[in-house]
Order: C-alpha cells, then structure tokens, then sequence
C-alpha cells in the first residue's frame, strides 16, 4: 500500500496541504486581494462596517440566487431563467399585497410562482431531453413574459410592509446588527453547503454532475434529482425575488435582465465548472463577494460603471484561467 | 542478438536502427515513472513493448510523441537527434501514434480526419482534390480501397476507425508507428485484420511499436519483447526465443502461479432466471456459487442483454426475475434487490473520474453513512479505505481522484463498489478489459472466492498484511456467503479458466449454457462467429 494511506484512511499532512490548495483558497485570496487593492486605493473608511453592510446588501440578491445555481452547475446543469424568475417573483409579491394578502403568505406565494417555474425546467429538461441551456433559455423569456402579463405590462406598486426592511438595517436595532436577508443568506449558504458536502442529495448532484452514465449505472434517479435541483434553485431565485421587491417596493417585471450572468459569474469564479461535478458554497460566495467589492470600490473611487464592468470581465476569465492553472500544477506534481 | 534482418533488406547490421532511445529518465514529483529505459526499433520490425500498468509504457510513448519532455536521455530517428517539443513536431519527424482511444473526430469525413492538422492548403484554402487523394492512396495502401474518403467517420464501426487511424499515421509520412492497446476494442476477426495491416506496413519499411496487454497477441505479430518493469528495462529478446510464461514473468518480475484459481463451488438457489428475454433472445438460470460466462464477438449484443436485466435497458419480452423479484427494473431497483453491475466502458459509464475513489465506492450505497439522509465524509472515507486495503487499491488515499490512478486500479475501484454494496449477483462486463496481467490475476481471484464464498482479498489484498487497529466488526473479514457472477468477456482463456459454465451470444441470439468442460476456445469461436449455426 501506499505510504501516504494511514490507518484510518485519512491523509497524510501534505496531501492535505494540497487538499486545501485544491479547496477554495484560490477565490479567498483572490477576495482579499481585491479587497486590499480597493483599501489601499481608498482608504482605511472602505472597511468601515457600514460599508461593508453596503456591499453586503448590494450582492446579498446575486448570492441567494448563486445558491441554487451552485447545486445546479454542480449537476452540471445549467439555469438561464434566474433573472425572469426574480422579476416574475417581485411581481407576485406586489400583486399579492395589493389584493390585501398579508406580507407572509405574498412571499410565500411568490415563493410557489418561482417553484412552479422550476418544476417546468425541470419537466422539460427531463421528459423532452433537451438541454438545459435551451430549456432554461426558452422558460427565460416565457417566465419574463408572464410577469409582465401578470403586471400588464407595468409597474406593480403595493403597500409598504415589514417585506421592505428585509434588507435594511434596523432603526434603533433589531437586536441582529445586521439586516434580516443577510442572516437568512448566510443560515441558507450553511445549509446549502451542508446538503452539497454532507446528504445523498449532494453526492448525487456531485456524481451526476461528474458522470451522469455512472449515477445511473450507480442506481441514482437521475430524473428526479434534477427535477429537485431545477425546482430548488427556482426558489432560491424566488427569495432573491423578495429580496429584490424588498429593495425596490414595487413590482417590476422588467426588472433583473441579465441577473443569471452575474449569477453564473459568481459560482464560475467561486471554482464552480460549467461540466459539472465541481463547485462549492464558499467559493461562490467568494465569487459573489469579490463582485461586489469591485462594483462597490470603483463606484466609491469615482470610477465609471464601464471600467468595472471591464475589470468584472477580466476578473470572470482571470478567475478561470487561474484555477485551470492550479488544477494543471497539482496533475503535474503527482501523475 | 537484437535486431533483425529487415523484411525489405536494405540496410546492413550496422545501420543505425530507425529509432532509438538510450538511458531516458523522467520524474514527477517523488515518482520516477522512467528510470533509464534504452529501447530501439530497426526499420521493417515489429517491436512490442510489454509491461503492467504503471511500467512507465505511458509516459515512454508520451515522451516519444512530444506531449513530455523527459529529464535526461537521447533520442535519435534514423541516426539524427530527435527531440520533440510539441505532438506536431513528432508527426512532422515522421512518428505517429495509435492511441487505445481512437482520436477521431467523428463528424468530419475519413479524408479530413486522415488530413488533419497537415491539410493541404493553397491561401489557407484547402485543397480538397489533394486531400481527397492523399486519402485514397493511404486507405489504398493499407488494402481497403472500399473505404471512401467522404464517409463521415462516425458511420465506421470501431475496426474502420482505427484503419482511419492507420492511414493517418501513412498519409504524414510516418517513419515511425506506434500502436498502444489498439485491439482493446476489436473483435477477434479485426484483430486479424488489423494483423494484416501492421505486417504491410513492415514490408514497406516503417518501424512499428506495439505496445500490449495481451501476450497471445505480442507472440503472434511481433518480431522483439521489450519488457518493462517498474519503469526501467526489465529484459526482452527475439519473440521467437520467448515462451508466453517467460515474458510474464519478466513483467511480474517472479514466478506466476496459476492465472485462474478454482476453489471448489457448490451451486445454490437460483438468483436470476431469463426466460425468453428480448433483446438478447435467453433463457438462463444463474445459481448462486456460479461464475456463467457470455462469449461472443463484438455487436453480437452481449453487453445489451446485460444492460437490459440491470435495467438500463428496456425489455421488449420475456421475462427477468432478480431473486424473488420480477417486474420491470430500474438500476435504483436492481441494486436494492441485490445486485449490482460492472460497465465495459469505465471512462464513459463506470467510474465519475473526476470524483474520488471514495464518492465513487459507495455511491450505489449511501445509506449505512450517516444517519437519516445525511453522508458523513469520514465514515465514507473509511468504508473506502476499508475496501481498498482489502483488494489492494494503490492510491494517495481514498480522497484522491479516481481519473488519477492506473486502469487497474480503476476497475479495482468499479469492482469494489458492488463489494461494498455487498450485492448477491455481480454482472460483470468486460472485468478485465484494459488491465494488466498483475491486476487480472487478483481480480480473478476475487471473484473466484465471491462465488465459493470464501474470504474476499483472498489471494489479492490480504498477504500484505492486517492493520492493527479494527474499531468494528469488519463485514469484508467473515467469510461471506458465495455470490453469482454473470461476466461477458472478449477474452476466452478467462472465460475458460474461470466460469462453470458458458454460453455464446451470436448476432442477438444467447446459446445454451453449458459446462466450460465441453467448450474449447476453438468452439467458441466457431459458435461466436455463427459457423455452427444450423
């Protein structure tokens, strides 16, 4: 046997060195190099907890989202109807509270809008065998059609409730310190990564995403793991569709285009891979975190939303280059 | 006493051979894959080069192609230095590589396939009516002009392709050809065909490479054994001076015992009965205690049948029943009733090579590891470790991607999932398809004390020794009940040295099973090929 391989079947120390250099340590050092470029340039006030709620509060929408996308890239699926979701979502939810429904049970209903649109994903994923990038580009403009049908085609305004604190930070304390939809955010990044690390659920996204020939083989139903996948990734859009109603207090169904690309951008930063079979929780709210610290240091700096759309860019590909790289060096170091 | 006297007669003794390499080194990391490996190969020879996975074969042949520099050595082509950067600058000196895996592009048509990369080209436009030519003439060449250059590729069966290949390797101006595992695919008649093809490029006058798991093949078509052991020259000499059990054990590097042991079975209840199945039209009783073999060539719809009892597949008539179980399947129900299936193809379908040796071990079996539906990584991480100590899995840990390890151990990995899974009726396809002969012998091994009921790693893991330290009663330890095996196999000596009883699959038809005593290898393929039919 190999010397490596003790007892227990746990690794030996510098395996697990190189675990970790494996692990996420790329996408946090990449965070905080970021996060030290935009300190220097601006200033010791850019770690200011008040700014770092700020930055918080502006990616806590992609970071719910990135959620379910995560279980969905690691199945090596895909999901391009995100942004109609979060619109149709806010929608619902202000048409809800219009008809007198209590805030509860318009959130719960915008909720069940957005699992329906899942469940549809997930249908004709799996029943008409049509990749998910098709399917999921297709619901994309069905989905946004319909909250703009449901909005006849305009602004849904609605009573202001406990809804629009959600992503506020609370007068005179809450008793949190931050505002509620951080807290929810981060209970569901621990759960999510819970349920990819530590559940069948997980594994089964893994194996599928990594082969799904052999899951198959293996016994896994592979059908309906995707149709769960599809259908709570669509909710997790859905929350980041209250999210979003939360900010804005109306129903916007024109609101969001393009969400899914920012979205797909934090989990791909975050070591998440398009063929499936890789990506983790940590990562993708690293890949989230580090958006927002570029959105939020060059508009603070005074630079233009072009350039940090340009340096976003660089990053996404930077971002991808450099894990291959890593992966690469670790093949070349032990055949 | 190492070359031979070309067929073409040109060059005398002292010509310097087509190609050579002299004290080749290359580590990585810890690892030296190639620790000083002197090979040549004269012109209008046949060299094979034979050793177990993990021999340093890949990486020489890497090196060889350019896709790996190595770290100290020579190499020289016809006399000349040769030192390629890039898998380009191999094909332009004139060597060409045959991979296990056919390296097609199945939309593109015979003749872009042939061309590749050296497209005749006037103003970046190709020219197709060269290449057209090209094409014809190396498919010409290698004596199928019926081949024609515009098929698609993906329209050829596997033989077709891998002549594609070749033509390739004729159509550059190749010097030098290297074939790596390329019968691992083909059935018996390509395999002869395939012959033909390898002694017409001899007789014009290329070097061939002929790198090999199967020694039947290495005696049949070479004219010098190169063997290598644990990446260094491990002997060799005229193929006809070598007997089968010499080169093993020089790849061995001891004495081997018999390749298939036989502990005395005793057939038990019946775990699964066909009756009338379509597709595969059989009837079969598989009792537990059992090995049964399917024999059969390539397409005859062996891997099919088996693919249809797991599930994976659907049942056009006839019936299945799995132990006590009949009804329709699904591979979720076939492993809850007990059994478990081994795919041919372990890059496509049997193993997540992205995924660790352990996510890949228990992912049929996620329940015992956790509470509710929860997995716990160490408990899987030691069920893993378990079974690799127990079959011998060499790994850097039960965490290490399963893509990472040889194909020997990969199938360790595949075969110890049905373990794990502690199934009652393995169906095996292909279990031994692409390994070398160390890791066959074990395999063997396995499954002959699976289906007496003996002590699994009996004979494979268990001579290296117990670890002190055992926290539960270990399942893999107490003597198991004996289990049935339902293995197709390509490989006849196997099926014959290992199952009770045999039956033969001809285009879509399976034959009677009978006793392996009343079958020879020459039956087999008389019954495979439909020569007996009628």
């Amino acid at each position: 046997m190999d010397g490596t391989l003790t007892v227990d079947g746990s690794l030996g120390r510098a395996s697990r060195l190189r675990a970790i250099w494996r692990g996420d340590s790329g996408v946090l050092l990449g965070l905080a190099l970021v996060a030290i470029f935009f300190g220097a340039l601006i200033g010791p006030q850019f770690f200011r907890p008040a700014n770092l709620e700020l930055m918080a509060i502006q990616t806590v929408i992609v970071c719910v989202a990135a959620l379910g996308m995560t279980m969905v890239i690691v199945s090596s699926g895909i999901d391009l109807s995100v942004g109609s979701v979060v619109a149709l979502a806010t929608v619902v939810t202000a048409v809800l509270l219009r008809h007198g429904y209590d805030p509860a049970l318009a959130a719960l209903g915008a909720l069940g809008a957005a699992a329906l649109c899942g469940l549809v994903n997930g249908l004709l994923i799996t029943r008409l065998k049509v990749v998910p990038f098709i399917v999921t580009l297709g619901t994309m403009l069905l989905v946004r059609g319909a909250a703009k049908g449901v909005a006849e085609e305009r602004r849904v305004e609605a009573p202001i409730t406990w809804l629009n604190d959600l992503l506020r930070t609370a007068r005179g304390g809450n008793g949190l310190g931050v505002p509620a939809g951080i807290w929810i955010t981060l209970i569901l990044a621990l759960i999510v990564g819970g349920v990819l690390g530590y559940t069948r659920f997980g594994r089964h996204l893994f194996a599928i995403g990594s082969n799904e020939r052999t899951a198959r083989l293996c016994g896994v139903r592979v059908e309906r793991r995707k149709l769960q996948v599809y259908t709570i990734a669509a909710i997790f859009a859905g929350l980041a569709g209250i999210f979003q109603f939360s900010r804005l207090a109306v129903g916007d169904p024109t609101v969001a285009v393009g969400l899914e690309l920012d979205v797909i951008a934090a989990v791909i930063i975050g070591g998440g891979s398009l063929l499936g079979g890789k990506g983790t929780v940590v990562g993708t709210m690293a890949g989230a975190a580090i958006m927002a610290v570029i959105q939020i240091g060059c508009s603070q700096h005074g630079l233009p939303n072009w350039v940090q759309q340009i340096v976003t860019g660089i990053i996404i590909v930077m971002a991808v280059a450099l894990d291959r790289w890593r992966q690469a060096s670790f093949q070349r170091a032990s055949p | 006493m190492v070359e031979v006297a070309p067929a073409t007669g040109a060059p005398a003794a002292s010509a310097p051979p087509r190609f050579e390499m002299r004290g080749v080194r290359k580590a990585f990391g810890a690892t030296k894959a190639v620790n000083g490996v002197d090979f040549s190969v004269a012109a209008g020879e046949v060299c094979a080069l034979v050793g177990q996975n993990g021999a340093g074969k890949s990486t020489l042949m890497a090196i060889l192609s350019g896709a790996i520099r190595p770290d100290a050595g020579t190499m020289a082509l016809d006399g000349q230095p040769y030192q390629p950067r890039e898998p380009i600058d191999a094909r332009t000196a004139g060597v060409a590589m045959i991979h296990q895996e056919l390296s097609l592009a199945p939309h593109l048509t015979v003749m872009e396939n042939i061309g590749l990369g050296l497209e005749p080209a006037r103003y970046g436009l190709v020219k197709w009516r060269t290449l057209r030519d090209t094409a014809a003439d190396a498919l010409a060449q290698l004596g199928h002009p019926e081949i024609r250059p515009d098929t698609i590729v993906a329209d050829l069966s596997p033989a077709g392709q891998q002549l594609v290949e070749v033509a390739r390797a004729i159509a550059s101006g190749a010097r030098v050809v290297v074939l790596d595992e390329p019968t691992s695919s083909l059935t018996h008649a390509d395999v002869e065909r395939l012959f033909t093809l390898i002694r017409r490029l001899k007789v014009q006058g290329l070097a061939v490479v002929y790198i090999s798991h199967f020694i039947e093949e290495v005696k049949a078509i070479s004219d010098r054994v190169v063997v290598l052991r644990d990446g260094a020259n491990a002997g060799g000499g005229r193929t006809a001076d070598l007997s089968p059990e010499a080169i093993v054990e020089r790849m061995v590097g001891r004495e081997v015992e018999d390749l298939y042991p036989r502990t005395p079975r005793e057939p038990g209840e019946p775990l699964l009965e066909l009756s009338e199945l379509q597709p595969g039209g059989a009837t079969l009783t598989l009792h537990r205690g059992e090995i049964v073999g399917i024999a059969g060539l390539l397409g005859a719809g062996r891997s099919r049948l088996l693919r249809t009892i797991f599930g994976l597949e659907a049942v056009r008539s006839g019936r299945i029943r799995v132990g006590m179980y009949t009804g329709p399947a699904s591979p979720a129900a076939r492993w809850a009733q007990g059994a478990g299936m081994l795919s041919e193809n372990r890059a496509a379908e049997g193993l997540a090579v992205g995924l660790s040796i352990a996510d890949n071990l228990t992912l049929s079996q996620l329940n015992d590891l956790g509470p509710r539906f929860l997995v716990l990584p160490s408990r899987q991480t030691a069920a893993a470790a378990r079974w690799m100590q127990r079959i011998g899995i060499r790994s850097a840990g039960p965490r290490q991607a399963v893509g990472e390890l040889s194909g020997g151990n990969q199938q360790k990995v595949a075969i110890a999932r049905l373990l794990h899974h502690d199934v009652d009726l393995l169906i095996l396809d292909e279990p031994t398809r692409g390994i070398d002969v160390g890791s066959k012998a074990q395999i063997y091994a396995l499954l002959d004390a699976l289906a007496a009921g003996g002590q699994t790693g009996a004979g494979a893991g268990s001579d290296r020794g117990q670890t002190g330290v055992r926290p539960r009663p270990d399942p893999a330890l107490a003597p198991l009940r004996p289990r049935a095996v339902l293995m197709v196999s390509s490989y006849l000596p196997e099926l014959l040295g290992m199952c009770d009883r045999i039956a033969v699959m001809c285009r879509g038809r399976l034959g009677p099973a009978r006793p392996t005593s009343e079958w020879t290898e020459h039956s087999l393929l008389m019954e495979a090929s439909g020569a007996q039919a009628g």
